[in-house]
């Protein structure tokens, strides 16, 4: 094991498997010498020459190229600097890269990663600061990957680099410089596994992503009022790992469901609709989803606060359920 | 030498001073933690703003970009709103909802700032047809980078304007660099007005800080859009004096260079014009320069001194009623 940030072990992950497999290349803008708007690829550079590579602002061509350099042989991992930047290129990924497959007869193999942060808290304003998991989630053919702790963010990244489909591997911001215990050289976790971040008995509290990390804070606070909550991080959302969220529902007979993005058709939706409709009977309240508001980002920082979730909406959503 | 106007001159000296302190007082104010968000300053480039918005109207409408406080200025923006609206005041333009990046006045024909590369060379297309739909005689006038030349939404935008002859000017900012990329890195010419070639429009190269060559230019792209001869490509090379965005400190320029691009920063340039040409004397500017920094020290005082939105506010706007 080795202390590093989220940011390091996303990177510790691209530089195993680049090390492993020499198909395996990046490509985004100021990835190269700059190492990437965040530093996540920060030395790539130098340690892979040709294999890290600086495009142009041409979101369309760094995605687009990437589905073609997968479908002849290559393992891109192309970086979309922030996740709000994703409207520009979604043809590339929602009727190419996620349908070619299919369409194909089985056929084809697209082995792409398209790695991109999420997120608010920055005051960084209406266009980059969302959540819009659920666009990806929505699209049959495309995996959506949200790690919450360096660790998962490395055992994800090899996971996803050796995939043979298209995946959004999506950080966060507000992650970025967490740090934590990873495991060093090879490190693989296997999509579709939720991980219980924390035991417990009275509700289960679903959440992935930075929200996993206000869930745990909301827990805390909880356990000090006698209610014992189990935080399921979810890890993937496409694979889903729907029996350990039924089988946590199953323990705790109440479910609150988590999420940054706003409320309407978001993630948070899916699954409680999963668990009405494979659970039922094990429910003894409501579910309740925090989410939030629907509206753009706002800019101004108490504004954005009121928008976004937090412990103290978690917890009021959790006490609401007794 | 040109034809300009030793009032011209003036005017333009006073708003690139204007912009220049205003994008000094943002340095300094968010270096010190006292604004939230990314700023991204135009200092250095404050000659395109301002000769080419010299010929438009508040009927005319631009587009602008993250880097856009000098294009607000320049199409009359006021200092002290555009400040309050740094800080997150209610106070500010866009309420305290939209920041540096979200800056807009559709009053004074600006359709925003633009958090997203590319995405204005679009919308100006879009406001040129209303105009030409309209039948009004105004313009639009698309600011935008050297990078964002790459971007897709560049060559669909100038092909439909020049399909359609459509009353828009393309400006682009040649500073010559996207954040960390040089323009050598990301495009395979040199000059950016080139790319006017493939639709058929004029397309023309010029000193970025030499305001009056600016304006000149931009007058004749302008007269020629009003009259219905459809749009132009103006590529204005320029230097921004500061990193990418503030907390960048620039360690891909050449530190050669950006020491040569300081020596032909457009506001001295302009001085030692207005010198030379005898327009004025340096206690004239240096009375012009008080002025200005009286005016910015008061659009702080207002921003500070101007509520923050109301929460309960929080969710209006998203939609028209
Ligand atoms: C579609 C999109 N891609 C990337 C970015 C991130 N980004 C913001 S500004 C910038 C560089 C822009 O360069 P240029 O167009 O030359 O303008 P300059 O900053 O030099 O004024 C980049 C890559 C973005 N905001 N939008
Ligand atoms: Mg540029």
């Amino acid at each position: 094991m080795k202390k590093m940030t989220y940011a390091e072990a996303i990177r510790d992950g691209m530089r195993v498997e680049m090390q492993r497999d020499a198909n395996v290349y990046i490509a985004g803008e100021d990835v190269g010498k700059f190492g990437g708007c965040f530093g996540v690829t920060a030395g790539l550079f130098d340690e892979f020459p040709g294999r890290v590579l600086d495009t142009p602002i041409s979101e369309t061509a760094i995605v687009g190229h990437a589905v073609g350099a997968a479908a002849a042989g290559l393992r891109p991992v192309v970086e979309i600097m922030f996740i709000d930047f994703m409207g520009v290129c979604m043809d590339e990924l929602f009727n190419q890269a996620a349908k070619m497959r299919y369409m194909f007869g089985g056929k084809a193999k697209v082995p792409m990663v398209v790695r991109t942060p999420c997120g608010g808290g920055m005051t960084a304003s209406a266009q980059h600061s969302q959540c819009i998991e659920a666009w990806f989630t929505h699209i049959p053919g495309i995996k959506t990957i949200m790690p919450s702790t360096p660790a998962d963010a490395k055992g994800l990244m090899a996971a996803a680099i050796r995939d043979d489909n298209p995946v959004m591997y999506i950080e966060h911001k507000q992650l970025l410089a967490m740090s934590g215990e990873v495991p060093e050289g090879e490190y693989v976790i296997p999509l579709g596994k939720a991980d219980i971040k924390r035991a417990g008995s009275d509700v289960t509290i679903v959440a992935w992503s930075w929200m996993l990390h206000k869930a745990l804070a909301a827990a805390d606070q909880l356990a000090k009022e006698g209610i014992s909550a189990e935080v399921v991080d979810l890890r993937t959302l496409v694979p889903l790992d729907k029996e350990c969220i039924l089988q946590s529902v199953a323990k705790t007979n109440r479910l609150v469901v988590v999420n940054e993005a706003v409320r309407t058709s978001g993630f948070a939706g899916e699954i409680a609709a999963i668990v009405v409709e494979e659970g039922f009977d094990l429910l003894d309240a409501p579910i309740v989803r925090v989410t939030a508001l629907d509206i753009p980002v706002p800019f101004n920082a108490k504004l954005e606060a009121v928008y976004l979730p937090n412990e103290t909406k978690i917890i009021a959503a959790v006490k609401s359920l007794f | 030498m040109s034809d300009v106007t030793k009032e011209q001159l003036l005017d333009f000296y006073k708003t690139m001073l204007t912009i220049r302190k205003f994008e000094d007082k943002a340095a300094e104010l968010f270096a010190a933690g006292r604004l939230p968000g990314f700023v991204h300053l135009y200092s250095g480039e404050e000659a395109v703003a301002t000769g080419v918005c010299a010929s438009l109207t508040n009927k005319d409408y631009i587009t602008s970009t993250h880097r856009g406080h000098g294009h607000l200025i320049a199409k009359g923006g006021q200092v002290d709103k555009m400040m309050a609206e740094l800080f997150a005041k209610v106070t500010g333009y866009c309420k305290g909802r939209g920041g540096s990046m979200h800056i807009a006045d559709v009053d004074l024909g600006i359709l925003g700032a633009n958090g997203i590369v590319g995405a204005g060379q679009p919308i100006a297309v879009g406001a040129a047809f209303a105009n030409q739909y309209l039948k009004n005689d105004a313009v639009s006038v698309c600011f935008f980078g050297d990078a964002a030349s790459n971007r897709g939404t560049f060559h669909e935008a100038l092909n439909l304007a020049s399909v359609w002859k459509l009353p828009v000017i393309f400006v682009c900012e040649n500073n010559r660099f996207g954040i960390s990329m040089n323009q050598k890195d990301h495009m395979n010419i040199v000059d950016v007005s080139q790319r006017a070639i493939s639709y058929g429009i004029p397309g023309i190269t010029i000193d970025g800080n030499d305001v009056a060559a600016v304006y000149e230019t931009a007058k004749d792209a302008i007269s020629r859009a009003r009259k219905g001869e459809g749009p132009s490509l103006i590529e204005c090379k320029t230097w921004r004096h500061y990193g990418h965005f503030q907390g960048d400190a620039g360690l891909y320029k050449d530190a050669q260079e950006q020491e040569e691009w300081l020596k032909k920063d457009p506001i001295l340039k302009l001085e030692d014009k207005l010198k030379v040409l005898k327009f004025a004397k340096d206690t004239e500017l240096k009375e012009i320069q008080e002025q200005i920094q009286g005016q910015i020290d008061a659009a702080v005082a207002f921003a500070e001194n101007s509520p923050e939105p109301s929460p309960e506010d929080v969710l209006a706007d998203v939609y028209a009623p």
